[in-house]
């Protein structure tokens, strides 16, 4: 983080993020890519060239005679933000969770970090460093802004929860220090206000965020958006914009989203990958996949009718 | 009217004051009482908390507990091997159930895992028959069922025993699931199945130790229950008495479950014996369910239970 090179990256974005930010990355991928290869953050040399950090091979996945995904091969290279589009119904969400764990494709392989993992159960690939979060908000609605992140930590807390009981000055320094990790991240989403509110009574903004935090909070290596900003309106989508192109650059995490804004999608994402009827059709920077002329025909045509 | 007035608001003070040591034994029982409803609720409590779930079969499941004990002992096992046996069985029983009802229908409504348990408790309540007959058992652990006098006041032991093994069984759990990662697991279960998965949370194995806990409190429940009163199949109604109990302490709360014991347990011994003759008697059988009845009007959450916040 003290590296010059990473404190050059954020100057490239005018402080204090919104509207200016996103537009001036839009107007300038090129520097973008030129400094994220040197990002320390973002897991070391060559981070984006580098091998990718998870693949899935041919994967298809089937619901009784439906077929939601056929043979989807797709990247996410280590440290960039990789937005998933496509039409309604494209298998965009059966991707995301296939890649989670939630479904298990019928055929081909997921690779995560070199090694294959495709049968994977989700509190496996939790324990992976994949954190996720859902397109209907699934946030703990009962517990507090505060409790909430704190599950993000579960994962994180060692020992044997009997042993938790019975030795209280373990227990106790590691509730603290994962209070330490969960204030960082209520600062971080500017989320101070609320952290004692019940989720539950939020709007619904601020549990989409609230749901981001959760996330973070288990320091994902790799973090799974499920329409992070479906429903919110201007200012709130570029706060969320922010928030992500902040968690990509400041902990290094690799961002794949589903987004349909596609002015969001063509200012925040590194690279694209199209998906219509369960294929992907196209992938590639958002400057290519503008361009892609299969990308027109399913999908930005028929929004530019 | 001035005689009625006076009969239900001062004649029945008076008697207590006249006897204060027949007040203090008839408040012991309540308590006892109260303490074998908590003992039930509190199964009910556990398996709520983990999965939002109402277990319709936690009172046949104190049944099968007792059946199972009283059957290997009547093979001829000491207490101990019969105890560690049963345990076992219901161990065996929460494995079983995880496996077959509750991995199938995980992310389902909650009204559909009900209704699994509604069927769980009719076969468990065949299965329980098929295995050990369906005859009044006498349960016999070595607890001690007679009166002795302390202080002047006339105590059973077999209640004195009761209400201990209640307080330890409830300071276990409390630091179980308050004190230990565990406790916050299961609030993130009971909240959203998907999104506790997702956050590296083992549905399956919270269900099974959930479940394995419950069938050990059932044992508990079983024991005590069928110490007092036999090991019969009118056992598994003793659930009934344990609703108003959760719905006054809350669904989702172990000190509910016994605050509402308590309320109810006393509550209904003091109404039988100093009101019950104004009614001709059997107070004792609705009071629970009016006072719940009550509750549900004032407080349905209960007076523990965590208000529902639901944004419209």
């Amino acid at each position: 983080m003290s590296d010059p090179e990473a404190h050059g990256l954020s100057g490239s974005r005018p402080a204090g993020g919104g509207v200016g930010a996103i537009a001036g990355r839009t107007s300038n991928p090129e520097a973008r890519h030129g400094s994220a290869g040197a990002r320390p953050s973002a897991g070391g040399v060559g981070a984006i060239s580098g091998p990718p950090l998870l693949v899935t091979e041919d994967v298809s996945v089937r619901f009784g005679a439906l077929l939601a995904l056929s043979k989807v091969s797709l990247e996410i290279r280590r440290g960039e933000v990789l937005a998933i589009i496509g039409p309604n119904g494209a298998g965009k969400t059966t991707l995301l969770n296939v890649v989670s764990g939630f479904y298990h494709p019928y055929e081909g392989r997921i690779v995560f970090e070199g090694r294959e993992r495709t049968h994977l159960a989700p509190p496996d690939v939790a324990a992976l460093g994949i954190a996720r979060t859902f397109q209907n908000v699934a946030l703990f609605r009962g517990m507090s802004v505060l409790d909430n992140l704190m599950t993000g930590r579960l994962l994180k807390m060692r020992g044997h929860f009997l042993l938790d009981a019975l030795w209280w000055g373990p227990a106790k320094r590691q509730e603290l220090a994962n209070r330490a990790v969960v204030e960082r991240i209520i600062d971080f989403l500017e989320i101070q206000a609320i952290r004692k509110t019940p989720a539950g009574k939020l709007p619904y903004g601020l549990q989409k965020r609230v749901e981001l935090g959760r996330a973070l909070a288990a320091e994902p290596t790799l973090l799974l958006l499920d329409e992070p900003m479906a429903g919110m309106n201007v200012e709130e989508k570029e706060d969320m914009s922010r928030f992500i192109l902040d968690v990509n650059s400041e902990f290094g995490t690799t961002i794949a989203l589903i987004e349909h804004d596609m002015g969001v999608v063509m200012d925040i994402s590194d690279r694209v990958a199209v998906l219509d009827y369960g294929r992907k059709i196209a992938e590639g920077t958002p400057e290519q996949v503008r361009k892609d002329q299969a990308v027109l025909d399913a999908y930005l045509g028929a929004t530019r009718g | 009217m001035a005689s009625l007035l006076y009969a239900v608001f001062v004649g029945p003070f008076k008697d207590m004051a006249s006897s204060p040591s027949f007040l203090v034994e008839v408040l012991l029982g309540g308590i006892a009482t109260g303490l074998m409803y908590s003992l039930v609720a509190l199964g009910f409590v556990l398996i709520f908390k983990a999965s939002g779930v109402f277990n319709f079969a936690q009172g046949v499941m104190v049944l099968f507990a007792a059946l199972t004990l009283v059957g290997l002992m009547e093979k001829g096992l000491p207490v101990a091997v019969a105890l560690l046996l049963t345990m076992a069985v219901m161990v065996a029983l929460a494995f079983a159930i995880e496996r077959i009802v509750l991995r199938p229908l995980v992310n389902q409504e909650h009204i559909i895992l009900f209704m699994a348990t509604i069927g769980l408790n009719f076969f468990l309540e065949g299965f329980g028959e098929m295995l050990w007959g369906a005859n009044v058992k006498r349960l016999d652990v070595g607890i001690p069922d007679r009166s002795m006098m302390v202080a002047g006041i006339q105590v059973n032991q077999l209640e004195i025993s009761a209400a201990g093994t209640a307080a330890v069984l409830v300071t276990i759990l409390a630091v179980f699931f308050q004190r230990t990662r565990i406790g916050r697991a299961l609030r993130t279960v009971a909240d959203d199945h998907e999104a506790a998965l997702s956050i590296g949370i083992p549905l399956k194995t919270i269900w099974v130790v959930v479940w394995s806990v419950a069938g050990v409190v059932a044992i508990v429940a079983g024991i005590m229950w069928g110490a007092k009163s036999g090991v019969q199949f009118s056992l598994s109604l003793i659930a009934l008495k344990a609703l108003p109990v959760l719905i006054l302490g809350g669904f989702e709360s172990v000190p509910g479950a016994i605050v509402g014991g308590l309320i109810i347990g006393v509550g209904e011994k003091i109404g039988e014996v100093y009101w019950g003759p104004l009614v001709g008697g059997a107070i004792e059988n609705w009071f629970a369910y009016v006072l719940a009845l009550a509750f549900l009007l004032i407080r349905p959450q209960g007076l523990f239970g965590e208000k529902i916040i639901e944004r419209v």
